[in-house]
């Protein structure tokens, strides 16, 4: 099959962009439009840009981890957000705040923390599923 | 007490690093794993040598619930938990070595760690539904130990058997606790155990008990639920001695004894319990004797022990209560100690058979001892803890007021067996010349990590029976006390004179070698009974209800699961019309007038681009065609989203749709080549049908809805404290993250189990050509 060029150079800019602007999604969700759930949609949409462009495969080695375990670490850290609440005898996922924003990041919280999951794990779910319909060449 | 609790929480992380841990050091992991039983005993230690006075710790769980995570301990939980976490370690020493080049091994370790945490926590909760957490856990980890070598049928249907009849009870069981928070108003135990008289007044009483009982009945295989435990013998020999004889399936026990002050008070109690108890004593020796397993042996001999400490408890006299917790103590020391010696002796020899093993003393010498001892300790013979278990034993039933000599003789003829068994697996194996001569045998010698566990273990069993008024005297002593929940004092003494009870031992004793030498007779003709009376047995009901199961279940998918997509969306649409219209037609009164707003001009361009693609997919000519169609319909719908002041629903509208796209690039090499059906008129008439119903009722729906005025407090709820109490403007975000946190983190695992399943339908498919790791 004779591929076009036009996607892979494309690709080589659109990715970075979109993931940057995934993690852009993430953090202003809290107060603009976005969130950790449309934010791993976005990344997802970037690296699964990259699998059709080139391959699947080579979207696997280009994945630090097996999305399984992505999704997994996801799950893990907004399950742990809500813990950090409890080690101030407060009920389980009571939100707790860091008084003093912190630059770029701005005020960060324990809604930050499972939004982060539910960010890691999208990503991981979306990437692990659509790389199992593809078949590897 | 708070140390304490930390520590068995810490159990489940232990357990989830465990077998990382294994891939680093291999089986050599059971010598740093060991040090969390270990660090358990000797807190545990210094708790008993306080008296027990630690205040009971609460962490707050759902505290708008009522619910807390107590932790408590009294002597009933200590003798208990002594065993789980003493056992424990030398049981995950023993398994290291036992399965040292078994490529589960980090399974192994894994969940016995999550068994022990849980086990811990069962008897240590104050709270009735934090233990029955714990509870479920201890058969969960069952299931995946008894199914640990997932590769055997036998072992895969052992752990279902084991874990649907013990998950059956437990459901029971949680109705039962749920009836008696109901009648005292709290799921606090030791406000149950200081109110006895509320529950005992009650009407729901005996319906509590039943299914409590129904509990403790299943988790400690008591007739007829009894047959789980045989048959969960598939599981390595370790988890056997563990689980399945010397701490899980006593957690029954455990709870009729921590319930006694409540429930015992009833009439029903003493109607019921000690006959269940009986009748599993006896037919779990009776069973026994036909064995010639050595792990069948020692379940079929459990099961009897069981029900021994069951029929004790059931009598409930101060005696009889001291009695089981003496049995308890004494079983656990001896059972383990011959499973562990079983499971050396397999290993070594490389067969179970009783049969064919003999003369293994000479290879095995530390093993013969431990096994020595622990069978004299399981015959009864002075001066092992077993016997003082025994005289104990007799003296409960002959000095009970009610048909005194049955149950004598019923608790001698259990003994008997008790004999003839601790024969057959401790002293044959390894003294006696083979019954039969089996070539393919070789045994090797035994590997050191196997016998120091057993002989560990039974030289306990030998202290504690010589030095009977030391730690024995004052365990078993603090746990009636906690049971009877009164002090109550415990003298043993290794000698008592001459009594009837010294003469039923002695009697029990010659019985029980004469069955012992004519095994040869014994065993054979026992099997041939059983067997002719199998068609009776639980076993036989439990398979025939699973197939009754299993075709109604055949059945109903026949008729739901076409296999067709199209059948499955008639099916939805139609159940949702009839559902919403039968709703409306009842309220047709009551119901608001749709309010219509006039649309925008640029609302009709994407309604009508909505329409006109939706007509258009039905006539489409390729895949490529309806792809589009559906983008364009999804996009419009996402700009409707955006129009209507919905930023973040039409975001994520986008991106699913993008996903589509990118998917369907994916797919499309591999789907086979597009068809148009051309559907009959009658069919094409349904569909048509359906989906304008399906339309015209969402439609109506969405005006009503709207019509609706919106009296709910929620929203401004939401608008007001978004930004105080959450700090974020975006209220969707606020309310997905925080307010409604718990909702997202529920959906967040949906999201995951969903992505497991397509794992399983997909992956299992195309089978392992991508490795793991690759």
């Amino acid at each position: 099959m004779q591929r076009s060029i036009i996607l892979p150079v494309a690709t080589r800019f659109l990715m970075p962009l979109m993931l940057v602007f995934s993690i852009f999604l993430l953090l202003r969700g809290h107060n603009e439009v976005g969130g950790g759930f449309v934010g791993g949609l976005v990344a997802a949409s970037a690296l699964m840009l990259y699998a059709i462009s080139t391959s699947p495969s080579a979207l696997w080695k280009l994945l630090p981890l097996d999305p399984r375990f992505i999704a997994g670490i996801g799950l893990l850290i907004s399950l742990f957000s809500g813990f950090i609440s409890m080690f101030y005898e407060k009920p389980f996922m009571t939100g707790m705040w860091i008084e003093t924003p912190l630059p770029v990041l701005g005020k960060i919280g324990t809604p930050t923390l499972f939004d982060l999951g539910v960010y890691v794990l999208v990503i991981g779910v979306v990437v692990w599923i659509l790389l199992e319909f593809a078949e590897d060449e | 007490m708070t140390a304490l609790s930390i520590t068995i929480l810490a159990g489940f992380l232990i357990a989830i690093l465990a077998p990382y841990l294994t891939r680093l050091l291999k089986h050599r992991a059971a010598f740093v794993l060991a040090f969390y039983p270990l660090a358990v005993v000797l807190q545990l230690l210094a708790l008993q040598r306080d008296n027990f006075s630690a205040p009971s710790v609460q962490f707050p769980w759902v505290p708008s619930m009522g619910l807390w995570m107590t932790f408590t301990l009294d002597g009933l939980g200590f003798l208990m938990a002594m065993l789980i976490a003493g056992i424990g370690t030398l049981v995950i020493l023993y398994g290291g070595e036992y399965l040292r080049d078994d490529p589960y091994l980090e399974r192994f370790f894994l969940w016995v760690i999550i068994f022990m945490a849980s086990m811990l926590g069962v008897v240590t909760s104050g709270n009735a539904l934090v233990l029955f957490v714990f509870w479920e856990l201890t058969s969960i980890s069952s299931f995946f130990l008894i199914g640990y070598k997932f590769e055997y049928e036998s072992a895969r249907a052992a752990a279902w058997q084991a874990l649907l009849v013990t998950g059956a009870g437990g459901l029971a069981m949680l109705a039962g606790l749920v009836l008696l928070g109901q009648i005292t108003g709290s799921f606090e135990i030791h406000q149950w155990l200081q109110n006895p008289k509320l529950v005992q007044e009650s009407t729901l009483a005996p319906a509590a008990f039943i299914l409590i009982l129904l509990g403790a009945m299943t988790k400690s295989a008591q007739f007829p639920f009894h047959f789980w435990l045989p048959n969960a013998m598939e599981a390595p020999t370790p988890v056997s001695a563990y689980l399945h004889s010397a701490t899980m399936v006593k957690a029954g026990v455990y709870l009729l004894a921590r319930l006694f002050p409540v429930l015992g008070g009833l009439t029903l109690w003493n109607q019921v319990v000690p006959w269940v108890g009986l009748l599993t004593l006896v037919g779990g020796a009776l069973l026994a004797l036909a064995q010639t397993d050595l792990k069948k042996l020692l379940a079929y001999t459990t099961v009897s022990s069981l029900g021994g400490m069951v029929f004790l408890l059931g009598l409930g006299t101060p005696l009889a209560v001291k009695s089981a917790m003496l049995l308890l103590l004494a079983h656990a020391l001896y059972k383990g100690t011959l499973f562990l010696v079983a499971g050396g002796v397999d290993y070594s020899a490389g067969s179970r058979d009783i049969r064919k093993l003999g003369k293994l003393a000479q290879l095995m010498p530390f093993t013969a001892m431990a096994a020595g001892l622990a069978a004299l300790s399981m015959a009864g013979i002075p001066p092992f803890i077993g016997f003082i278990k025994k005289e104990y034993v007799y003296e409960s039933t002959l000095y009970y007021p009610f048909l005194p000599y049955v149950f004598t003789g019923l608790a001698v003829l259990a003994n008997v067996a008790n004999v003839a068994v601790a024969g057959w697996v401790g002293i044959r194996p390894f003294w006696q010349q083979p019954e039969q001569k089996d070539e393919d045998l070789h045994p090797h010698k035994e590997s050191i990590w196997l016998w120091i566990p057993p002989l560990l273990l039974a030289i306990t069993g030998l202290f504690m029976g010589v030095f009977i008024q030391g730690s024995a005297q004052t365990w078993v002593a603090a746990a009636t006390s906690a049971v009877l929940q009164e002090i109550t004092k415990v003298k043993f003494s290794l000698w008592h004179g001459i009594t009837p009870m010294l003469i039923l031992s002695i009697v029990t004793l010659i019985i029980g070698v004469v069955v012992y030498l004519t095994s040869r007779t014994v065993i054979p003709r026992l099997a041939v009974f059983w067997k002719k009376l199998s068609f009776v047995g639980p076993n036989i009901f439990y398979s025939r209800s699973m197939r009754a199961f299993l075709s109604l279940a055949g059945w109903q998918t026949k008729i739901l699961q076409s296999g067709y997509l199209r059948y499955y969306i008639i099916t939805i649409i139609v159940t949702t019309v009839t559902l919403a219209v039968v709703t409306l037609a009842t309220r047709y009164g009551s119901l608001p007038n749709p309010q219509w707003t006039q649309p925008r001009f640029y609302d009709v361009i994407f309604i009508v681009i909505i329409i006109v693609s939706a007509i258009l997919v039905t006539r489409a000519e390729s895949r490529l065609t309806t792809i589009t169609l559906l983008g364009a319909i999804g996009f419009s719908i996402a700009i409707l989203f955006l129009l209507y002041s919905g930023p973040d629903l039409a975001m994520v509208q986008f991106a699913v749709e993008t996903l589509t796209v990118i998917l369907f690039v994916l797919v499309i090499y591999q789907l086979p080549k597009y068809t148009k059906s051309n559907y009959p008129i009658h069919a094409n008439a349904l569909n048509i049908i359906v989906s304008v119903a399906g339309g015209i009722m969402m439609a109506g729906l969405m005006l009503l809805t709207s019509a609706i005025p919106s009296n709910s407090t929620l929203a401004p709820y939401f608008m007001e404290n978004s930004l105080t109490l959450a700090k974020g403007r975006n209220v969707v975000n606020v309310i997905l993250v925080d307010f409604r946190g718990f909702d997202t983190l529920g959906e967040i695992t949906v999201l995951m189990i969903a992505a497991i399943g397509v794992f399983a339908l997909l992956g299992l498919k195309k089978g392992s050509k991508r490795g793991g790791n690759s």
